[in-house]
């Protein structure tokens, strides 16, 4: 459940689209359903007070959009942005992405957003309506009668439990209260996988990525994916097309993506949320994350704006890559 | 003398500066190596691109070796410094979804080092041979 509502929102972005602060507002329209709420653009206050919406299902990180939008307006653009947006923000601002004097930030406090999959998992399929009721969620389906009552904790995305911050690290005016950066354990997973042999990784990796299939979504929605010509599009390659059902080639495409973003990946979770097979996705960028605080230091990317990402430094010191496998082996 | 004897394919990326001269004086010395190394001169080690990597075992190499100058000597003053980050990381990876990390390593080998060259090839098509066909990183739509 959400401390801030749709009510409030669109409160603030009318205002200042009435008085001129802004042209345009980036927000969450409803879909076909209560869940599957996508991104779009309000031009006028009709227009936000007929289609804006705010719920569970809001994940979608704006950041990335302001890069190919504010290329596009004259004036303003206001746009929405949860604690782990506002990291995706920094980090496109260092890359000299966007911007950001056209660009008019508010932050919003996050409770965590659901996932429409662990809903389905508890709720069963066909699930036509969803409200909220203090802290429990009203689930509709086709197939009972009377809405099923769920505790929101129990379908908070995997992102948003694991979560690193509650702070927003960008805004130009804040809604609500400044939160904190959370001690988080998401790297428990990764340090799982690390633990297990060599086969069983492969197992493990092959059982999740061979259902992959290339839909480019996770690339799409990455905010830290913002090359306007990809090396995936390329159709000389021979990797441009789905690989057979039965093989697992997709590993190359998932080694490729998650290494383009390594050291500017802020752990946002995009990927793993839009990935319309479930694959978690994130457990490689937090690999390499992990990778990284381990052999190189302590490294958030986005927390500041102008950072120098892990790859694109070095130092006389660094560890060799033979001794990465040393290293671990040792440690166990 | 047995004909199908198993012949691993490697692909070394060698730095012009340093390791490709180590290579040339390995073979003024009459140093064996094996011919299964099949080497790629680079103008630098951080010419390759971790992707040249995953592009070779692709298209069926069975291990990918990157040699460079030492630490400290690179020819572009810092080059071999982003190597060291770039490779460490993604053999990391490579070793995080199970791919046997034998098949792949960093090298420092300078123009002096012939005998380091052929010692360091040697030792890495025995260790691939041993290993067998890349299996696990190949990748049926790229091979011919």
């Amino acid at each position: 459940m959400q401390k801030i509502t749709r009510e409030q929102l669109i409160d603030k972005a009318s205002k200042l689209l009435s008085n001129g602060t802004v042209s345009c507002v980036l927000g969450w329209k409803l879909g076909d359903f209560d869940y599957d709420v996508t991104p779009a653009v309000f031009n006028t206050v009709e227009e936000l007070n007929e289609g804006f919406v705010f719920n569970d299902f809001c994940g979608a990180n704006f950041s990335k959009y302001l890069v190919a939008k504010t290329g596009k307006v004259d004036g303003k653009i206001l746009v929405f942005l949860k604690p782990c947006d506002t990291y995706s923000f920094n980090q496109l601002l260092t890359e000299h992405r966007f911007d950001r004097e056209k660009v008019y930030a508010v932050g919003i406090p996050c409770e965590g957003m659901a996932d429409i999959a662990k809903v389905k998992a508890i709720c069963g399929e066909g699930v036509l309506a969803i409200g909220t009721d203090g802290e429990k969620m009203t689930v509709a389906t086709l197939y009972s009668d009377e809405p099923a009552l769920i505790d929101a904790k129990d379908v908070l995305a995997e992102r948003c439990e694991n979560c690193k911050s509650k702070k927003h690290v960008a805004y130009d005016e804040l809604l609500g209260e400044e939160g904190d950066v959370i001690e988080s354990n998401r790297f428990d997973e990764v340090a799982k996988l690390e633990a297990m042999s060599a086969d069983e990784r492969f197992a493990f990796w092959q059982n999740e990525l061979s259902r992959c299939i290339r839909c480019n979504a996770c690339r799409d929605a990455c905010p830290a994916c913002t090359c306007e010509k990809c090396v995936f599009d390329n159709p000389t390659s021979g990797v441009e097309n789905k690989s057979p059902a039965n093989s697992f080639e997709e590993k190359l495409f998932h080694i490729i993506r998650a290494y383009h973003v390594a050291g500017r990946c802020t752990d946002c979770g995009e990927c793993s949320r839009v990935c319309p097979q479930n694959i978690p996705l994130h457990l490689l960028n937090r690999k390499f994350i992990k990778d990284m605080n381990e052999f190189y230091g302590e490294y958030q990317a986005g927390a500041e704006v102008g950072m120098r990402a892990p790859l694109v430094d070095y130092t006389t010191e660094d560890l060799e890559p033979g001794e990465v496998f040393d290293r671990r082996d040792t440690d166990a | 003398m047995q004909v199908n004897e198993y012949k691993p394919l490697i692909v070394a990326f060698c730095c012009n500066w340093c390791s490709y001269a180590g290579a040339d004086l390995a073979g003024n010395n009459r140093l064996n190596y094996p011919a299964d190394v099949k080497i790629i001169r680079v103008p630098c080690s951080c010419r390759v691109n971790p992707m040249f990597v995953l592009r070779a075992f692709q298209r069926g190499a069975d291990g990918v070796i990157i040699c460079g100058c030492h630490p400290g000597d690179c020819h572009y003053t810092s080059g071999n410094y982003y190597t060291r980050r770039r490779m460490a990381a993604l053999f990391s990876m490579l070793d995080y979804l199970g791919i046997e990390k034998e098949r792949t390593r960093v090298e420092w080998v300078s123009a002096a080092e012939g005998a380091k060259f052929a010692a360091t090839m040697n030792d890495f098509v025995e260790t691939v041979t041993a290993l067998g066909e890349n299996k696990r990183l190949e990748d049926l739509r790229c091979k011919k």
